[in-house]
């Protein structure tokens, strides 16, 4: 099964044209997900990608014909919030947004609309979603992926590529790897995915990458501790040696007022009884001591 | 980005909201004709506050009150020049002294747990929250505004009443409320602290007493994301305090914070840098930055990046991590060979490059004979050995 994009994904892709658009709408569909659509307004009737992919020039009109049901959003800041609701109001059920730089009260209203709709929103600031032999969508290299039965869910980008690589290498296939995004405010949490883990049959074992700020980790292992006794669970947190006050490259990686740190996170992740590495290399040993068998 | 008390005010005051006159002096001449202004329009005392972005300065001596416009010179030549934190006082803040009756702290901030703006009210005043936070959690009221409609009346008036205003300053405190949250949107801040907001007594002209409120400090930070579509904010980054690699990096476009160690990280990823740090620091090393060259880092950018850190005299290695998917290998062993090319002062360097293009790279980094690490904590720990080694 997979969580959030797999077989049925028909994929959307909003900015198809621009360089980034472009360039991961080719390794998507390299990878096998199926891309029905891309949108741009003003371009409607043209196509992309060496002519495979039909151009809308709204949300709406993929979904009306092309059969449309996830959008992927690799637009500048500026109107990123924007397609969101396009996505939204056209019935996209999952949205996943790339673009980062997005500023944090645009995505209070937005994230609210994304809710009221029933749909869900993965990011702003994130990488996107891999279900290793199903589908991309998103900017995750391909080549780090293996099938198999391993939830990872992340709020960073190469930090993540770094676990499942280290995993892949152990023979530790993935069911799903969602990058959730690196901003403040953002569509779905740690607690979200989670609880998507747990409800899918195919995934045995969970791996999360945390980081500073926030407190959604602590959030994550409240639920652990409740709803996930006897899934093997492994976590990293970075951020260790970040000095206190200091944005640490993503907007949420930020301690304030004393709270937030890792070793508040990595403290409650352990009470929840989650293993937490102190490398992300270590996060294959660390799942194969918490029970599990690929 | 963080910005001084006095900019903060006159964002504040742009909204409506009370807030006493002030000037900012930077010399000691300066401070004493500022405090002569406000003794001559009838101010008993004067207050000289130090501008410094970050806490504490009351209890570092960076605040005091002058009754004279003498007094306040020689107050004022005390706090300039003074270190509060690391940080070397440049100008200070002049007003009246307030006739305090009681003081409370109000805010604003992004809640991240539930994705809204959340305003705090509390009627310890004066203190810093975060105390208030640890030693008497009840005593900090919230409510977060609606995220379609924004702060309504009766939230904050529901705010006053709970932090025990009355008639007739709790219509002001609702209009204080409603400016702070309409602050905090017109400027993209991530958060805005009124602390103290306070009842002051004032004598008016035919010497009757009245009380109002009054923001008597501000403190706001603005999110760096917004600061493109508020071009006039942008001019508030208080250089006086920058580390003056942070421009550099920001040319670049690249996110770079100075620390303390010895050993320099280059990093495409904000998770994967601080993981980079994190992992020196278990090897036995320190590290003297968090470096993130962003997605898709071109040859002149980690060229760029490589001076910012060898800019620093403390660093005895450089430990250089990407792991490459928009990013691509090749181009960075490009760069870190024409940086080394120019570079004026001999490092020790480990470079891993893994993901996109990583064989072109290797090959490349082996024909300029650079040492290599093919895991993370191998990287890490060949550094940390590098950098001793360079010690003795």
């Amino acid at each position: 099964m997979s969580i959030l994009v797999g077989s049925d994904t028909r994929l959307v892709v909003q900015g198809i044209t621009g360089r980034e658009g472009e360039f991961h709408t080719r390794a998507s569909i390299a990878y096998g997900t199926k891309v029905v659509a891309g949108t741009r307004p003003g371009k409607g009737g043209q196509t992309a990608i060496d002519g495979t992919v039909p151009i809308f020039d709204t949300v709406a009109e993929a979904v009306r014909q092309a059969g449309a049901n996830t959008s992927v959003i690799y637009i500048p800041a500026s109107g990123a919030p924007d397609a969101v609701l396009e996505a939204v109001d056209a019935g996209i059920v999952t949205i996943v947004c790339i673009t980062e730089g997005i500023p944090a009260l645009d995505m209070i209203p937005v994230v609210e609309a994304v809710r009221r709709a029933g749909a869900r929103l993965i990011g702003p600031n994130c990488p996107g979603i891999t279900s290793p032999g199903r589908a991309k969508v998103g900017i995750i290299p391909a080549s780090i992926h293996k099938t198999g039965r391993v939830g990872v869910v992340s709020r960073s980008g190469t930090l993540t590529y770094e676990a499942v690589q280290a995993m892949t290498d152990a023979g530790l296939g993935q069911s799903s790897c969602v990058g959730i995004g690196g901003d403040p405010i953002i569509g779905t949490t740690f607690l979200d995915v989670l609880r998507l883990f747990r409800d899918d049959p195919e995934t045995d074992a969970i791996v999360m990458i945390g980081e500073i700020g926030g407190s959604a980790e602590e959030e994550a292992a409240a639920f652990a501790a409740e709803h996930l006794k006897g899934v093997p669970m492994a976590a990293f947190i970075a951020g260790r040696t970040a000095p206190p006050g200091r944005r640490m490259g993503h907007a949420g990686a930020i301690i304030s007022g004393g709270s937030g740190t890792a070793a508040e996170k990595i403290a409650a992740l352990e009470a929840a009884g989650v293993r937490v590495a102190d490398s992300p290399t270590q996060l294959p040993r660390l799942l194969l001591e918490a029970g599990y068998r690929a | 980005m963080k910005i001084q008390e006095a900019d903060a005010k006159s964002l504040l005051l742009a909204q409506g909201l009370p807030v006493p006159p002030w000037k900012v002096a930077r010399t000691p001449t300066e401070v004493e004709a500022a405090a002569g202004t406000f003794l001559d329009k009838g101010a008993s005392r004067v207050v000289v506050k130090a501008q410094v972005l970050v806490g504490g300065r009351g209890k570092a001596g960076g605040v005091k009150l002058a009754s004279s416009a003498a007094e306040a010179r020689d107050v004022g030549s005390k706090i300039l020049g003074m270190d509060i934190k690391g940080i070397t006082v440049k100008k200070v803040l002049v007003g009246a002294a307030a006739d305090i009756v009681k003081e409370y702290y109000l805010g604003a901030i992004i809640d991240r747990s539930i994705s809204r703006i959340t305003l705090m009210a509390s009627a310890e005043g004066g203190v810093e929250i975060e105390e208030v936070a640890r030693q008497n959690p009840g005593a900090i009221h919230r409510v977060s505004a609606d995220p379609l409609l924004g702060l309504l009346a009766f939230q904050a008036r529901a705010l006053g009443l709970a932090i025990g205003l009355r008639d007739p300053l709790l219509n002001p405190f609702v209009t204080i409320a409603l400016g702070l949250f309409a602050t905090m949107k017109a400027n993209d801040a991530d958060l805005v602290e009124v602390n103290p907001l306070a009842i002051v007594a004032e004598t008016s002209s035919d010497g009757s007493s009245t009380q109002r409120l009054v923001c008597l400090d501000a403190k706001m930070t603005i999110d760096d994301s917004g600061l493109a579509r508020h071009p006039g904010l942008g001019a508030l980054r208080d250089l006086d305090e920058e580390d003056p690699t942070d421009a550099q990096a920001r040319k670049l476009g690249i996110n770079f914070i100075h620390l303390d160690g010895t050993i320099g990280c280059m990093v495409n990823g904000a998770g994967l840098a601080m993981t980079t740090m994190d992992l020196v620091k278990r090897y036995g090393g320190e590290p003297a930055n968090f470096l993130d060259v962003g997605g898709g880092a071109r040859r002149d950018t980690v060229a760029g990046a490589m001076e910012l850190i060898l800019a620093d005299p403390k660093v005895e290695a450089i430990l250089v991590n990407i792991f490459g998917g928009i990013t691509r290998g090749d181009e960075v062993a490009a760069g870190l060979i024409e940086a080394r090319a120019q570079q004026t002062r001999d490092v020790p360097m480990v470079v891993r490059i893994v993901g996109t293009n990583a064989t072109q790279a290797a090959r490349l980094l082996t024909e300029a004979s650079f040492e290599t690490a093919t895991s993370l904590d191998e990287a890490a720990e060949k550094a940390v050995a590098l950098s001793k080694g360079a010690a003795r």
